[in-house]
């Protein structure tokens, strides 16, 4: 007899969390300690050599991030999940996992601006190859595959095009290259898309966004399919037996669960970018409304996407909801309910446009984040992106005017209040 | 990726899984006395969860200080559970053992896959699991899998552990 498969809002509230079977609390605790009594020498022998499940160092495990760990996990549809301190830790931690000299990455170039930084600072000195490409064009991505390369990587909605992933297939191309294929999914989160029910082996989130949810805490967090297969002769780093672990073999051992012990007891281990127990509690508890808040942030969204493309003022907006966007059948194979709440529109007066629409407001909250329950707004080319010249922004994809909102869960109306206000501001200033 | 060609599914109920968890006596056949392989990470595993391990390999007089069998048939008292890392190939001769010594459950661990031995099982009326880890599954129903963040599949609103 199979168990109830429960629905997604019912995992987004109990998954990871059972009532504490010593006290009976049934909030999720928060176990801020830095380690843990053993039981007695045997029992601590056991544990350092990954013979028995055991809490020893909250830099590598706790009770109250492993709830967090397990309710993405479950979420995701994988077979488990490593919590860390952000999201860009999470994605250098599967760097340092993956990855050694010599060998090659493909990434899509519609990328959160951190990551692009990321991967060519932390790569480079690690001297690992990195290609962009254009995450829209197929042959792009085969004709970047070297014998090298060890790993392929894009958003599910890329960033500031609005692009969506054609998952599948790009999970395919790296398989017929014997290759993982990891999926940023912090746009869209499992409420929206599970890149993994597609054919992607690994999915990262930068926690601090929709998963959370409120704005109040970094995270990042790696899920794993587990079943990519490391021993494929390809991924000594992952297959050879580890020296800290006197010669033990992870995929040997644990099965579908190496990838995951790797990443915690090396990887987690040795960088230390943990996740606080604290951080693990807020997210988690965010996690418990998501279904509900991506139904109000996606239709708050589309409402003033729609808003905005019917206005003269505005020239470009890049909302792959919206009827018109190219992204039509993409969007109705990955993401039927909804391309989430972050969008870049243009202003046709180019800075100085861009920075009177944002002091003219009231409600959008001037700030460099996304996926917040309040709205955000940011002006990239006065702010994020100030360093760039015009010819640069351009390459990035990025317009003098280019403003990207991340719509919150108020009311619709009071936030297309808000944006006429500076859609009136940019009138009386041109 | 692994070609799945049994319908492994019908091999991995959970109510099963929980049964035979409950049973105490597990032979280990193809236990390994190096304490890096698999077989002995699980092996000790239940031994520290109050399993009664029997070791079964020719090839070793002792593991965990307990006496190894050269085979089944050698164990003198009743097992309930054969757990088996062994070789797909010589799976189905040795559910025929299982039948005969009167176990109750075949176990097969990660990529021990045999339909043909399943079949053997289940005709003499033993349950089988197949293509399961018998320390991953107590882990997860009974154990602390989810103290490492593992998706155990386990949702419960009960403060006593799920049935
Ligand atoms: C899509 C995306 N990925 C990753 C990150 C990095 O996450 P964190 O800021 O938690 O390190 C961000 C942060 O803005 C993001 O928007």
């Amino acid at each position: 007899m199979k168990d109830r498969d429960f629905g997604f809002a019912t995992r987004t509230v109990h998954a990871g969390s059972r009532p504490d079977p010593t006290t009976g609390a049934r909030a999720l605790p928060i176990y801020q300690t830095t380690s843990y009594v053993f039981e007695d020498t045997e029992s601590a022998a056991a544990y350092f050599n990954l013979q028995e499940y055991g809490n020893t160092y909250s830099r590598i495990m706790n009770p109250t991030v492993a709830a967090f760990e397990e309710r993405v996990a479950n979420l995701e549809g994988g077979v488990g999940a490593v919590a860390f301190a952000s999201g860009l830790a999470a994605q250098s931690a599967v760097l340092f996992t993956l990855l050694r000299p010599g060998d090659h990455v493909v990434t899509s170039s519609a990328l959160y601006g951190g990551t692009v930084t990321q991967f060519k600072h932390v790569l480079g000195k690690l001297s690992v190859k990195l290609d962009f490409v254009d995450p829209d064009d197929m042959d792009a991505w085969r004709a970047a595959i070297s014998p090298d390369t060890k790993l392929l990587f894009a958003e599910t909605i890329g960033n500031p095009g609005g692009n969506i992933l054609d998952i599948e297939a790009i999970a395919k191309l790296a398989h017929d290259h014997d290759c993982p294929f990891m999926v940023d999914n912090t746009f869209a989160t499992p409420y929206l898309c599970r890149p993994l029910d597609w054919g992607a082996d690994i999915v990262v989130h930068s926690a601090t966004k929709f998963l959370g949810g409120h704005g109040t805490s970094l995270g990042g967090v790696v899920v794993d399919r587990g079943d990519f297969d490391w021993s494929n002769g390809r991924f000594p780093v992952v297959a050879d037996p580890s020296p800290a672990y006197h010669g033990l073999q992870f995929h040997e051992t644990f099965g579908v669960y190496g990838f995951l012990m790797k990443l915690r007891t090396e990887t987690l281990r040795d960088l230390g970018a943990a996740m606080s127990p604290f951080n693990a509690f807020l997210l988690a508890q965010g996690i418990e409304t998501l279904p509900l808040r991506m139904r109000q942030h996606v239709a708050n969204a589309q409402v003033v996407a729609e808003f905005l493309s019917a206005q003269p003022g505005v020239v470009k907006v890049a909302h792959p909801g919206l009827a018109t966007s190219i992204y039509r059948p993409l969007v109705e194979k990955y993401l039927p309910e909804g391309t989430g709440a972050v969008f870049c529109f243009d202003l046709p007066g180019g800075r100085q446009a861009g920075s009177s629409f944002i002091e003219a407001l009231t409600l959008f909250s001037h700030l460099a984040n996304v996926g917040d329950a309040k709205s955000l707004v940011i002006h990239p080319a006065s702010t994020t992106h100030r360093q760039l010249s015009d010819e640069e922004l351009a390459r990035a994809g990025i317009a003098t005017g280019t403003i990207r909102l991340s719509i919150g869960i108020e009311d619709s109306n009071d936030l297309i209040w808000d944006l006429q206000q500076g859609l009136d501001a940019c009138e009386s200033n041109s | 990726m692994r070609v799945k060609l049994v319908n492994l599914e019908r091999y991995q109920q959970p109510d099963v899984i929980r049964r035979t968890l409950t049973r105490l006596r597990v032979a280990v056949v193809g236990l390994s006395g190096n304490q890096l392989r698999a077989s002995n990470f699980v092996g000790y595993y239940l031994l520290r969860h109050g399993y009664d391990v029997v070791p079964i390999n020719p090839r070793e007089s002792e593991i965990f200080g307990r006496r190894c069998f050269p085979s089944l048939a050698d164990v003198p008292e009743p097992v309930d559970t054969i757990n088996v890392f062994r070789d797909p190939s010589v799976v189905p001769a040795l559910a025929e053992e299982a039948v005969a010594v009167g176990a109750s459950c075949l176990w097969l661990q990660f990529g021990v896959i045999s339909e043909q031995a399943a079949e053997i099982a289940s005709a003499g009326g033993l349950d089988v699991v197949m293509d399961r880890c018998m320390k991953i599954e107590h882990a997860r129903y009974i154990g602390r899998m989810h103290w490492l963040g593992f998706n155990t599949g386990t949702i419960s609103a009960q403060r006593r552990t799920p049935r």
